[in-house]
Protein backbone atom coordinates (compact mmCIF):
# COMPACT_ATOMS: atom_id res chain seq x y z
CA UNK A 1 0.00 0.00 0.00
CA UNK A 2 1.22 3.42 -1.39
CA UNK A 3 0.52 6.24 0.73
CA UNK A 4 0.99 10.00 -0.31
CA UNK A 5 0.72 11.89 2.98
CA UNK A 6 3.78 12.57 4.99
CA UNK A 7 3.27 10.73 7.98
CA UNK A 8 2.76 7.58 5.79
CA UNK A 9 6.44 7.79 5.01
CA UNK A 10 7.27 8.28 8.38
CA UNK A 11 5.96 5.37 9.62
CA UNK A 12 6.73 3.18 7.04
CA UNK A 13 10.58 4.29 7.50
CA UNK A 14 10.11 2.96 11.36
CA UNK A 15 9.23 -0.22 11.72
CA UNK A 16 6.02 -1.11 14.24
CA UNK A 17 7.92 -3.20 16.39
CA UNK A 18 10.16 -0.80 17.24
CA UNK A 19 8.09 2.15 17.90
CA UNK A 20 6.38 0.25 21.45
CA UNK A 21 7.20 1.72 24.27
CA UNK A 22 8.34 -1.20 25.61
CA UNK A 23 10.69 -1.95 23.20
CA UNK A 24 12.10 1.65 23.58
CA UNK A 25 12.26 1.15 27.54
CA UNK A 26 14.24 -1.71 26.99
CA UNK A 27 16.79 -0.59 24.69
CA UNK A 28 17.11 2.27 26.69
CA UNK A 29 17.90 0.57 29.89
CA UNK A 30 20.20 -1.89 28.62
CA UNK A 31 21.88 1.31 26.76
CA UNK A 32 22.16 3.01 30.45
CA UNK A 33 23.55 -0.47 31.82
CA UNK A 34 26.39 -0.60 28.73
CA UNK A 35 27.33 2.99 29.43
CA UNK A 36 27.79 1.98 33.25
CA UNK A 37 29.62 -0.98 31.98
CA UNK A 38 32.02 0.62 29.66
CA UNK A 39 32.72 4.03 31.62
CA UNK A 40 32.02 3.76 35.52
CA UNK A 41 34.28 6.31 36.42
CA UNK A 42 31.75 8.95 34.83
CA UNK A 43 29.34 8.50 37.17
CA UNK A 44 31.46 8.33 40.61
CA UNK A 45 34.78 9.84 41.94
CA UNK A 46 34.44 7.18 44.23
CA UNK A 47 37.06 4.43 44.49
CA UNK A 48 34.56 1.22 44.49
CA UNK A 49 37.35 -0.98 46.80
CA UNK A 50 38.90 1.57 48.99
CA UNK A 51 37.65 1.44 52.23
CA UNK A 52 37.18 4.71 55.09
CA UNK A 53 35.91 3.50 58.47
CA UNK A 54 34.81 6.94 59.41
CA UNK A 55 31.37 6.51 57.05
CA UNK A 56 30.53 2.78 57.57
CA UNK A 57 27.00 1.96 56.47
CA UNK A 58 25.69 5.58 56.16
CA UNK A 59 22.44 5.42 54.70
CA UNK A 60 21.79 6.97 50.97
CA UNK A 61 22.56 10.70 50.69
CA UNK A 62 23.74 13.20 47.90
CA UNK A 63 27.28 12.59 49.02
CA UNK A 64 26.45 8.96 48.75
CA UNK A 65 23.71 8.00 46.71
CA UNK A 66 23.43 4.36 47.29
CA UNK A 67 24.90 4.61 50.90
CA UNK A 68 28.33 2.99 52.10
CA UNK A 69 28.84 -0.50 53.55
CA UNK A 70 30.07 -1.63 56.19
CA UNK A 71 34.05 -0.92 55.05
CA UNK A 72 32.74 2.56 54.11
CA UNK A 73 32.91 1.94 50.42
CA UNK A 74 30.44 3.62 48.27
CA UNK A 75 27.67 1.47 47.54
CA UNK A 76 26.60 3.11 43.77
CA UNK A 77 30.11 3.45 42.76
CA UNK A 78 30.41 -0.40 43.96
CA UNK A 79 27.08 -1.10 41.95
CA UNK A 80 28.53 1.31 38.79
CA UNK A 81 32.03 -0.64 38.87
CA UNK A 82 30.31 -4.09 39.07
CA UNK A 83 28.14 -3.92 36.32
CA UNK A 84 30.82 -4.57 33.63
CA UNK A 85 30.99 -8.13 35.43
CA UNK A 86 27.05 -8.64 35.49
CA UNK A 87 26.63 -7.82 31.48
CA UNK A 88 29.81 -10.04 30.47
CA UNK A 89 28.13 -13.08 32.58
CA UNK A 90 24.92 -12.55 30.79
CA UNK A 91 26.30 -11.51 27.94
CA UNK A 92 28.99 -14.22 27.18
CA UNK A 93 27.03 -16.78 29.19
CA UNK A 94 24.32 -16.93 26.58
CA UNK A 95 26.50 -16.59 23.06
CA UNK A 96 28.93 -19.15 23.29
CA UNK A 97 26.34 -21.54 24.12
CA UNK A 98 24.09 -19.58 21.31
CA UNK A 99 26.97 -20.84 18.76
CA UNK A 100 27.96 -23.99 19.76
CA UNK A 101 24.73 -25.43 20.40
CA UNK A 102 22.65 -24.17 17.48
CA UNK A 103 25.94 -25.56 15.30
CA UNK A 104 25.24 -29.01 17.24
CA UNK A 105 21.54 -29.02 16.73
CA UNK A 106 21.97 -28.17 13.64
CA UNK A 107 24.46 -30.74 12.52
CA UNK A 108 22.73 -33.54 14.44
CA UNK A 109 19.24 -32.55 13.24
CA UNK A 110 20.71 -32.40 9.64
CA UNK A 111 22.77 -36.01 9.56
CA UNK A 112 20.65 -37.84 12.34
CA UNK A 113 22.54 -41.00 13.32
CA UNK A 114 24.85 -42.64 15.44
CA UNK A 115 25.59 -38.51 15.94
CA UNK A 116 22.12 -37.73 16.47
CA UNK A 117 21.50 -40.04 18.97
CA UNK A 118 24.91 -40.11 21.24
CA UNK A 119 23.99 -36.02 21.35
CA UNK A 120 20.21 -36.67 22.36
CA UNK A 121 21.35 -39.19 24.94
CA UNK A 122 24.14 -37.06 26.32
CA UNK A 123 21.06 -34.34 26.47
CA UNK A 124 18.92 -36.77 28.24
CA UNK A 125 21.62 -37.38 31.11
CA UNK A 126 22.70 -34.03 31.73
CA UNK A 127 18.81 -33.17 31.88
CA UNK A 128 18.29 -35.12 34.69
CA UNK A 129 20.16 -32.57 36.78
CA UNK A 130 17.81 -29.68 38.19
CA UNK A 131 20.14 -26.71 36.28
CA UNK A 132 21.41 -25.14 39.41
CA UNK A 133 22.60 -28.18 40.78
CA UNK A 134 24.17 -28.59 37.47
CA UNK A 135 25.99 -25.40 37.82
CA UNK A 136 27.21 -26.02 41.02
CA UNK A 137 29.14 -29.40 40.57
CA UNK A 138 30.37 -27.72 37.75
CA UNK A 139 31.91 -24.98 39.92
CA UNK A 140 32.57 -27.64 42.64
CA UNK A 141 34.93 -29.33 40.10
CA UNK A 142 36.42 -26.61 39.05
CA UNK A 143 36.77 -24.37 41.54
CA UNK A 144 35.86 -21.17 42.65
CA UNK A 145 36.12 -17.79 40.77
CA UNK A 146 34.96 -15.62 37.54
CA UNK A 147 35.88 -17.61 35.17
CA UNK A 148 34.95 -20.88 36.29
CA UNK A 149 31.58 -19.23 36.71
CA UNK A 150 31.87 -18.44 32.39
CA UNK A 151 32.88 -22.23 31.88
CA UNK A 152 30.44 -23.72 34.13
CA UNK A 153 27.46 -21.39 31.99
CA UNK A 154 28.75 -22.81 29.15
CA UNK A 155 28.95 -26.34 29.85
CA UNK A 156 25.22 -26.22 30.78
CA UNK A 157 24.14 -23.71 28.60
CA UNK A 158 24.48 -25.26 24.99
CA UNK A 159 22.17 -27.96 25.78
CA UNK A 160 18.79 -25.84 25.22
CA UNK A 161 19.70 -24.44 22.05
CA UNK A 162 21.15 -27.81 20.73
CA UNK A 163 17.46 -29.00 21.32
CA UNK A 164 16.25 -26.18 20.04
CA UNK A 165 17.52 -25.76 17.10
CA UNK A 166 17.28 -29.90 16.63
CA UNK A 167 14.11 -29.68 16.82
CA UNK A 168 13.58 -26.56 14.20
CA UNK A 169 16.01 -28.68 11.93
CA UNK A 170 14.02 -31.84 11.70
CA UNK A 171 10.82 -30.08 10.32
CA UNK A 172 12.62 -27.77 8.04
CA UNK A 173 14.77 -30.85 6.26
CA UNK A 174 11.81 -32.32 4.74
CA UNK A 175 10.51 -28.58 3.49
CA UNK A 176 10.66 -27.98 -0.51
CA UNK A 177 13.24 -25.78 -0.45
CA UNK A 178 15.94 -27.77 0.91
CA UNK A 179 15.06 -30.65 -1.40
CA UNK A 180 15.04 -28.20 -3.64
CA UNK A 181 18.35 -27.57 -3.13
CA UNK A 182 19.51 -30.92 -2.50
CA UNK A 183 17.94 -32.15 -5.98
CA UNK A 184 19.93 -28.96 -7.38
CA UNK A 185 23.18 -30.83 -6.26
CA UNK A 186 24.28 -27.90 -4.00
CA UNK A 187 27.12 -28.62 -1.08
CA UNK A 188 26.18 -29.72 2.67
CA UNK A 189 27.57 -26.47 3.45
CA UNK A 190 25.93 -24.42 1.65
CA UNK A 191 22.66 -25.98 2.48
CA UNK A 192 23.49 -25.59 6.27
CA UNK A 193 24.84 -22.05 5.83
CA UNK A 194 22.55 -20.75 3.14
CA UNK A 195 19.17 -22.56 3.70
CA UNK A 196 18.76 -23.73 7.01
CA UNK A 197 20.44 -21.36 9.44
CA UNK A 198 18.70 -18.28 8.53
CA UNK A 199 15.94 -20.13 8.82
CA UNK A 200 15.84 -21.74 12.42
CA UNK A 201 18.52 -19.38 14.21
CA UNK A 202 15.62 -16.46 14.98
CA UNK A 203 13.96 -19.12 17.35
CA UNK A 204 17.08 -19.52 19.07
CA UNK A 205 18.19 -15.37 19.26
CA UNK A 206 14.80 -15.18 20.73
CA UNK A 207 15.39 -17.92 23.14
CA UNK A 208 18.84 -16.60 24.03
CA UNK A 209 17.39 -12.85 24.90
CA UNK A 210 15.46 -14.55 28.08
CA UNK A 211 18.52 -16.10 28.56
CA UNK A 212 20.83 -13.40 28.67
CA UNK A 213 18.72 -12.78 32.11
CA UNK A 214 18.97 -16.65 33.43
CA UNK A 215 22.60 -16.62 33.46
CA UNK A 216 23.10 -13.15 34.72
CA UNK A 217 21.07 -13.95 37.45
CA UNK A 218 22.29 -17.90 38.08
CA UNK A 219 26.07 -15.99 37.94
CA UNK A 220 25.26 -13.41 40.11
CA UNK A 221 23.90 -15.94 42.50
CA UNK A 222 27.24 -17.93 42.62
CA UNK A 223 28.70 -14.86 43.28
CA UNK A 224 25.90 -14.80 46.40
CA UNK A 225 26.70 -18.08 47.54
CA UNK A 226 30.57 -17.12 47.57
CA UNK A 227 31.12 -19.16 44.57
CA UNK A 228 31.62 -16.89 42.13
CA UNK A 229 33.56 -13.62 41.63
CA UNK A 230 35.56 -13.06 44.90
CA UNK A 231 36.21 -10.55 47.03
CA UNK A 232 36.78 -7.48 47.12
CA UNK A 233 36.20 -7.43 43.35
CA UNK A 234 32.23 -5.74 42.90
CA UNK A 235 29.80 -7.55 41.45
CA UNK A 236 26.05 -7.14 42.08
CA UNK A 237 25.65 -10.67 43.85
CA UNK A 238 29.21 -10.52 45.43
CA UNK A 239 28.03 -7.10 47.11
CA UNK A 240 24.40 -8.69 48.18
CA UNK A 241 25.99 -11.16 49.48
CA UNK A 242 28.12 -9.21 51.76
CA UNK A 243 25.47 -6.49 52.84
CA UNK A 244 23.46 -9.95 53.63
CA UNK A 245 24.44 -10.07 57.05
CA UNK A 246 23.63 -5.92 58.00
CA UNK A 247 20.30 -6.14 56.09
CA UNK A 248 18.61 -4.85 59.48
CA UNK A 249 19.79 -1.73 59.75
CA UNK A 250 22.03 -1.30 56.65
CA UNK A 251 19.51 -2.65 53.68
CA UNK A 252 20.46 -0.16 51.18
CA UNK A 253 23.48 -2.34 50.41
CA UNK A 254 21.55 -5.44 49.61
CA UNK A 255 18.47 -3.29 47.93
CA UNK A 256 20.60 -1.45 45.08
CA UNK A 257 22.62 -3.92 43.64
CA UNK A 258 19.39 -6.27 43.49
CA UNK A 259 17.19 -3.33 42.40
CA UNK A 260 19.57 -3.48 39.48
CA UNK A 261 19.93 -6.44 38.62
CA UNK A 262 16.28 -6.98 38.21
CA UNK A 263 16.03 -3.42 35.97
CA UNK A 264 18.71 -5.08 33.56
CA UNK A 265 16.94 -8.18 33.86
CA UNK A 266 13.52 -6.49 32.50
CA UNK A 267 15.58 -4.13 30.04
CA UNK A 268 16.85 -7.81 28.42
CA UNK A 269 13.08 -9.23 28.79
CA UNK A 270 11.65 -5.82 26.91
CA UNK A 271 14.45 -5.91 24.40
CA UNK A 272 13.38 -9.49 23.46
CA UNK A 273 9.97 -9.34 23.78
CA UNK A 274 10.45 -7.07 20.68
CA UNK A 275 12.80 -8.81 18.78
CA UNK A 276 10.27 -11.99 18.92
CA UNK A 277 8.02 -9.33 17.23
CA UNK A 278 9.89 -8.56 14.90
CA UNK A 279 11.16 -11.89 13.98
CA UNK A 280 7.57 -13.33 14.14
CA UNK A 281 6.45 -10.71 11.72
CA UNK A 282 9.70 -11.18 9.10
CA UNK A 283 9.70 -14.17 8.92
CA UNK A 284 8.08 -17.87 7.33
CA UNK B 1 -4.11 -52.21 29.03
CA UNK B 2 -1.89 -49.87 26.35
CA UNK B 3 -1.84 -47.47 28.99
CA UNK B 4 -0.13 -49.64 31.80
CA UNK B 5 2.53 -50.85 28.89
CA UNK B 6 3.45 -47.61 28.25
CA UNK B 7 3.64 -46.75 31.53
CA UNK B 8 6.01 -50.04 32.38
CA UNK B 9 7.84 -48.81 28.89
CA UNK B 10 8.52 -45.49 30.50
CA UNK B 11 9.78 -46.62 33.69
CA UNK B 12 12.06 -48.64 31.86
CA UNK B 13 13.51 -45.99 30.37
CA UNK B 14 14.81 -44.39 33.12
CA UNK B 15 17.27 -47.02 33.80
CA UNK B 16 20.20 -46.40 31.61
CA UNK B 17 19.78 -42.71 32.15
CA UNK B 18 20.06 -43.40 35.79
CA UNK B 19 23.13 -45.73 35.17
CA UNK B 20 24.87 -42.74 33.16
CA UNK B 21 24.20 -40.26 35.90
CA UNK B 22 25.52 -42.42 38.28
CA UNK B 23 28.97 -43.14 36.14
CA UNK B 24 28.80 -39.07 35.64
CA UNK B 25 28.89 -38.80 39.70
CA UNK B 26 30.83 -40.70 40.51
CA UNK B 27 33.93 -39.42 37.77
CA UNK B 28 32.91 -36.43 39.08
CA UNK B 29 35.26 -36.79 42.26
CA UNK B 30 37.94 -38.50 40.37
CA UNK B 31 37.89 -34.64 37.89
CA UNK B 32 38.59 -32.52 40.96
CA UNK B 33 41.87 -31.99 40.49
CA UNK B 34 44.69 -33.63 43.04
CA UNK B 35 43.88 -36.93 45.71
CA UNK B 36 40.18 -36.96 47.01
CA UNK B 37 41.40 -38.20 50.38
CA UNK B 38 44.04 -34.96 50.47
CA UNK B 39 41.34 -32.62 49.26
CA UNK B 40 39.13 -33.89 52.11
CA UNK B 41 41.72 -34.24 54.83
CA UNK B 42 43.59 -30.71 53.85
CA UNK B 43 47.11 -29.56 53.23
CA UNK B 44 48.35 -30.32 56.09
CA UNK B 45 47.37 -34.20 56.82
CA UNK B 46 49.74 -36.56 57.12
CA UNK B 47 50.53 -39.09 54.39
CA UNK B 48 49.40 -42.33 56.47
CA UNK B 49 46.38 -40.45 57.51
CA UNK B 50 45.99 -39.95 53.68
CA UNK B 51 46.30 -43.58 52.71
CA UNK B 52 44.15 -44.68 55.71
CA UNK B 53 41.36 -42.42 54.30
CA UNK B 54 42.36 -43.89 50.86
CA UNK B 55 41.60 -47.32 51.66
CA UNK B 56 38.40 -46.61 53.88
CA UNK B 57 37.45 -45.09 50.73
CA UNK B 58 38.30 -47.72 48.36
CA UNK B 59 40.38 -44.96 46.67
CA UNK B 60 43.21 -47.91 46.46
CA UNK B 61 41.40 -49.83 44.47
CA UNK B 62 40.74 -49.76 40.29
CA UNK B 63 38.45 -47.15 38.57
CA UNK B 64 35.71 -50.08 37.77
CA UNK B 65 36.07 -51.44 41.03
CA UNK B 66 35.78 -48.25 42.81
CA UNK B 67 32.33 -47.43 40.64
CA UNK B 68 30.98 -51.16 41.59
CA UNK B 69 31.58 -50.49 45.20
CA UNK B 70 29.98 -47.04 44.92
CA UNK B 71 26.70 -49.03 42.87
CA UNK B 72 26.71 -51.06 45.48
CA UNK B 73 26.58 -48.93 48.40
CA UNK B 74 23.82 -46.70 46.48
CA UNK B 75 21.49 -49.90 45.88
CA UNK B 76 21.68 -50.66 49.43
CA UNK B 77 21.64 -47.33 50.45
CA UNK B 78 24.86 -47.49 52.26
CA UNK B 79 25.97 -44.06 50.79
CA UNK B 80 29.12 -43.40 53.39
CA UNK B 81 30.10 -41.37 56.02
CA UNK B 82 29.71 -37.56 56.74
CA UNK B 83 33.17 -36.16 57.37
CA UNK B 84 32.02 -33.07 59.15
CA UNK B 85 28.94 -34.36 61.15
CA UNK B 86 30.34 -38.14 61.30
CA UNK B 87 26.93 -39.47 60.71
CA UNK B 88 25.94 -42.16 57.80
CA UNK B 89 24.97 -39.37 54.87
CA UNK B 90 21.88 -41.58 54.43
CA UNK B 91 20.74 -40.33 58.24
CA UNK B 92 21.47 -37.06 57.05
CA UNK B 93 19.50 -37.60 53.70
CA UNK B 94 16.91 -38.80 55.78
CA UNK B 95 16.38 -35.55 57.57
CA UNK B 96 16.78 -32.91 54.80
CA UNK B 97 14.65 -34.57 52.33
CA UNK B 98 11.44 -33.79 54.15
CA UNK B 99 11.89 -29.96 54.07
CA UNK B 100 13.00 -29.00 50.91
CA UNK B 101 10.00 -31.78 49.03
CA UNK B 102 7.65 -29.64 51.28
CA UNK B 103 9.15 -26.69 50.63
CA UNK B 104 9.45 -27.71 46.30
CA UNK B 105 5.26 -28.89 46.88
CA UNK B 106 4.23 -25.41 48.74
CA UNK B 107 5.70 -23.63 45.97
CA UNK B 108 4.31 -25.26 43.57
CA UNK B 109 0.82 -25.19 44.82
CA UNK B 110 0.95 -21.04 45.30
CA UNK B 111 2.62 -20.90 41.78
CA UNK B 112 -0.75 -22.86 40.49
CA UNK B 113 -2.98 -20.47 42.50
CA UNK B 114 -1.39 -17.07 41.35
CA UNK B 115 -1.30 -18.23 37.66
CA UNK B 116 -4.40 -20.02 37.13
CA UNK B 117 -6.33 -17.16 37.46
CA UNK B 118 -3.89 -14.36 36.31
CA UNK B 119 -2.70 -16.34 33.25
CA UNK B 120 -6.87 -17.10 32.41
CA UNK B 121 -7.73 -13.95 33.08
CA UNK B 122 -5.07 -11.59 31.36
CA UNK B 123 -5.88 -14.14 28.14
CA UNK B 124 -9.75 -13.77 28.15
CA UNK B 125 -8.35 -9.55 28.05
CA UNK B 126 -5.79 -9.67 25.52
CA UNK B 127 -4.30 -6.49 25.40
CA UNK B 128 -6.95 -4.33 27.69
CA UNK B 129 -5.45 -2.52 30.67
CA UNK B 130 -5.89 -6.01 32.89
CA UNK B 131 -3.59 -8.28 30.27
CA UNK B 132 -1.11 -5.40 30.12
CA UNK B 133 -0.83 -5.20 34.08
CA UNK B 134 -0.72 -8.99 34.57
CA UNK B 135 1.99 -8.79 31.58
CA UNK B 136 3.89 -6.41 33.23
CA UNK B 137 4.46 -7.91 36.65
CA UNK B 138 4.73 -11.06 35.27
CA UNK B 139 8.14 -9.71 33.27
CA UNK B 140 9.13 -8.00 36.33
CA UNK B 141 8.93 -11.29 38.67
CA UNK B 142 10.98 -12.97 36.18
CA UNK B 143 13.22 -10.62 36.17
CA UNK B 144 14.15 -10.46 40.11
CA UNK B 145 16.87 -11.89 41.46
CA UNK B 146 15.50 -14.49 44.33
CA UNK B 147 18.13 -14.13 46.66
CA UNK B 148 17.21 -10.56 46.63
CA UNK B 149 13.34 -10.79 47.10
CA UNK B 150 14.01 -13.51 49.77
CA UNK B 151 16.02 -10.92 51.60
CA UNK B 152 13.73 -7.71 51.24
CA UNK B 153 10.86 -10.52 52.60
CA UNK B 154 12.88 -11.14 55.61
CA UNK B 155 13.46 -7.65 56.35
CA UNK B 156 9.76 -6.78 55.95
CA UNK B 157 7.95 -9.47 56.90
CA UNK B 158 10.77 -11.06 59.47
CA UNK B 159 12.48 -8.16 60.78
CA UNK B 160 10.24 -5.24 61.34
CA UNK B 161 6.42 -6.88 60.90
CA UNK B 162 7.35 -10.30 62.83
CA UNK B 163 4.71 -12.10 60.85
CA UNK B 164 7.28 -14.85 60.01
CA UNK B 165 10.41 -16.40 61.37
CA UNK B 166 13.48 -14.92 59.95
CA UNK B 167 14.93 -18.05 59.25
CA UNK B 168 15.34 -21.26 60.26
CA UNK B 169 13.12 -24.72 60.67
CA UNK B 170 11.41 -24.66 64.35
CA UNK B 171 10.24 -27.11 66.44
CA UNK B 172 6.50 -28.00 66.22
CA UNK B 173 4.78 -28.69 62.76
CA UNK B 174 2.85 -25.14 63.44
CA UNK B 175 6.40 -23.80 63.14
CA UNK B 176 7.66 -25.68 60.33
CA UNK B 177 4.68 -24.39 58.23
CA UNK B 178 5.55 -20.57 59.33
CA UNK B 179 8.51 -20.71 58.02
CA UNK B 180 7.84 -22.30 54.70
CA UNK B 181 5.60 -19.19 53.79
CA UNK B 182 8.50 -16.90 52.96
CA UNK B 183 10.71 -19.04 51.09
CA UNK B 184 8.17 -21.10 49.22
CA UNK B 185 6.44 -17.51 48.35
CA UNK B 186 9.93 -16.62 47.22
CA UNK B 187 10.66 -19.80 44.96
CA UNK B 188 7.32 -19.71 43.57
CA UNK B 189 7.25 -16.19 41.97
CA UNK B 190 9.40 -16.94 39.32
CA UNK B 191 7.08 -19.94 38.25
CA UNK B 192 4.18 -18.14 38.79
CA UNK B 193 5.54 -15.66 36.33
CA UNK B 194 6.60 -18.36 33.66
CA UNK B 195 3.42 -19.90 34.00
CA UNK B 196 1.33 -16.84 33.78
CA UNK B 197 2.49 -15.67 30.55
CA UNK B 198 2.42 -19.84 29.07
CA UNK B 199 -1.57 -20.11 30.05
CA UNK B 200 -1.98 -16.16 28.81
CA UNK B 201 -0.53 -16.86 25.11
CA UNK B 202 -2.33 -20.69 25.18
CA UNK B 203 -5.69 -19.15 26.33
CA UNK B 204 -5.21 -16.56 23.59
CA UNK B 205 -4.21 -18.96 20.70
CA UNK B 206 -7.03 -21.30 21.53
CA UNK B 207 -9.80 -18.73 21.98
CA UNK B 208 -9.67 -18.04 18.38
CA UNK B 209 -9.35 -22.17 17.33
CA UNK B 210 -12.72 -23.29 15.19
CA UNK B 211 -13.85 -25.54 17.67
CA UNK B 212 -14.78 -22.92 20.06
CA UNK B 213 -16.21 -20.48 17.77
CA UNK B 214 -18.31 -23.70 17.13
CA UNK B 215 -19.38 -24.40 20.91
CA UNK B 216 -20.52 -21.16 21.17
CA UNK B 217 -22.45 -21.57 17.69
CA UNK B 218 -23.78 -24.57 19.36
CA UNK B 219 -25.36 -22.27 22.25
CA UNK B 220 -23.19 -23.11 24.60
CA UNK B 221 -23.18 -20.87 27.22
CA UNK B 222 -20.11 -18.43 27.72
CA UNK B 223 -19.01 -20.46 31.27
CA UNK B 224 -19.57 -23.38 29.37
CA UNK B 225 -16.94 -21.96 26.91
CA UNK B 226 -14.88 -20.48 28.87
CA UNK B 227 -13.97 -23.23 31.48
CA UNK B 228 -14.78 -26.44 29.54
CA UNK B 229 -13.30 -26.06 26.04
CA UNK B 230 -10.65 -22.91 26.70
CA UNK B 231 -9.19 -22.91 30.34
CA UNK B 232 -9.05 -27.30 29.88
CA UNK B 233 -7.63 -27.33 26.81
CA UNK B 234 -4.51 -24.52 27.85
CA UNK B 235 -3.83 -26.35 31.19
CA UNK B 236 -2.38 -29.44 28.88
CA UNK B 237 1.35 -27.41 28.06
CA UNK B 238 0.93 -25.76 31.30
CA UNK B 239 1.49 -29.22 32.84
CA UNK B 240 4.77 -29.83 30.99
CA UNK B 241 6.57 -26.42 31.87
CA UNK B 242 5.06 -26.64 35.58
CA UNK B 243 7.20 -29.87 35.56
CA UNK B 244 10.00 -28.67 34.48
CA UNK B 245 9.75 -25.57 36.99
CA UNK B 246 9.62 -28.18 39.53
CA UNK B 247 12.78 -29.60 38.65
CA UNK B 248 14.20 -26.02 38.32
CA UNK B 249 12.65 -25.30 41.61
CA UNK B 250 14.56 -28.61 43.27
CA UNK B 251 17.68 -26.92 42.15
CA UNK B 252 16.89 -23.61 43.36
CA UNK B 253 16.82 -24.94 47.15
CA UNK B 254 20.23 -24.17 47.29
CA UNK B 255 20.14 -21.04 47.55
CA UNK B 256 16.60 -20.48 49.36
CA UNK B 257 17.58 -22.42 51.61
CA UNK B 258 20.76 -20.71 52.37
CA UNK B 259 19.27 -17.64 52.58
CA UNK B 260 16.42 -18.87 54.97
CA UNK B 261 18.70 -21.12 56.56
CA UNK B 262 16.47 -24.30 56.15
CA UNK B 263 18.23 -26.96 57.01
CA UNK B 264 16.91 -29.13 53.65
CA UNK B 265 18.99 -30.50 50.89
CA UNK B 266 19.95 -27.11 49.19
CA UNK B 267 21.85 -26.25 52.32
CA UNK B 268 23.30 -29.66 53.02
CA UNK B 269 25.02 -29.10 49.66
CA UNK B 270 26.27 -25.78 50.18
CA UNK B 271 27.45 -26.34 53.30
CA UNK B 272 28.92 -29.74 52.33
CA UNK B 273 30.79 -28.51 49.00
CA UNK B 274 32.51 -25.49 51.06
CA UNK B 275 33.52 -28.45 53.86
CA UNK B 276 34.66 -30.83 51.61
CA UNK B 277 32.07 -33.28 52.24
CA UNK B 278 32.59 -34.94 49.22
CA UNK B 279 30.62 -38.30 50.14
CA UNK B 280 27.50 -35.90 51.19
CA UNK B 281 27.93 -33.74 48.03
CA UNK B 282 27.52 -36.79 45.62
CA UNK B 283 24.86 -38.66 46.99
CA UNK B 284 23.14 -34.85 46.88
CA UNK B 285 22.93 -34.80 43.39
CA UNK B 286 21.99 -38.33 42.34
CA UNK B 287 19.19 -37.42 44.96
CA UNK B 288 18.11 -34.79 43.37
CA UNK B 289 18.84 -36.27 39.60
CA UNK B 290 16.38 -39.26 41.09
CA UNK B 291 13.82 -36.74 41.88
CA UNK B 292 13.63 -34.96 38.61
CA UNK B 293 13.24 -38.27 36.58
CA UNK B 294 10.66 -39.22 38.63
CA UNK B 295 9.00 -36.25 38.41
CA UNK B 296 9.12 -36.66 34.60
CA UNK B 297 8.23 -40.29 34.77
CA UNK B 298 4.82 -38.45 36.65
CA UNK B 299 4.40 -36.14 33.99
CA UNK B 300 4.49 -38.58 31.17
CA UNK B 301 1.83 -40.58 32.73
CA UNK B 302 -0.37 -37.82 33.81
CA UNK B 303 -0.09 -35.92 30.22
CA UNK B 304 -1.32 -39.34 28.55
CA UNK B 305 -4.30 -39.14 30.64
CA UNK B 306 -5.15 -35.51 30.35
CA UNK B 307 -4.28 -35.59 26.17
CA UNK B 308 -6.13 -39.15 24.56
CA UNK B 309 -4.28 -37.61 21.38
CA UNK B 310 -1.09 -38.79 23.27
CA UNK B 311 -0.75 -42.49 21.56
CA UNK B 312 1.89 -44.71 22.71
Amino acid sequence: MITNTPSGHLKRRIPPWLATPAFVAGTLIVLVALVWALFPSWFTSYDPIAVDTSVRCVPPSMTHLFGTDNFGRDVFARVVYGTGIDLKIGLLGTLIPLVFGSVLGMFAGYYGGVFDSLLMRAIDILMAFPFTILVIVIMTILGQGLQNVYIALWLVGWIAYARLVRGEVLVLKNAEFIQAAQVAGFTDARILLRHLLPNVVSSAIVFAASDVVLCMLTGASMSFLGLGVQLPTPEWGAILNEGRSYISYAWWITFFPGLCLAITGVGFSLLGDGLTDFLRTKGR
Amino acid sequence: MNQLNYAVKRVLQIVPVLLMVTILIFLMIHMIPGDPARLILGEKATNSAVAALRAKLGLDQSLPAQYFLYLKGLLTLDLGTSLTYQRPVTELLLVSLPITVSLTLISTVFSILVSFPLGFFAGMRKDQAGDQAVRVTALAAIAMPSFWVALLLMLLFGVKLQWFPVGGWGETPTEHLKSLVLPAFTQSLMTSALLIRNIRNSVVDISVMDYVDFARSKGLSNGAVKYRHILRNALISTVTLLAMRMAYMLGGSVIIETVFSLPGLGKLMVDSIFGRDYAVVQSLVFLFAFMVLVINLLTDLLYSCLDPRVKF
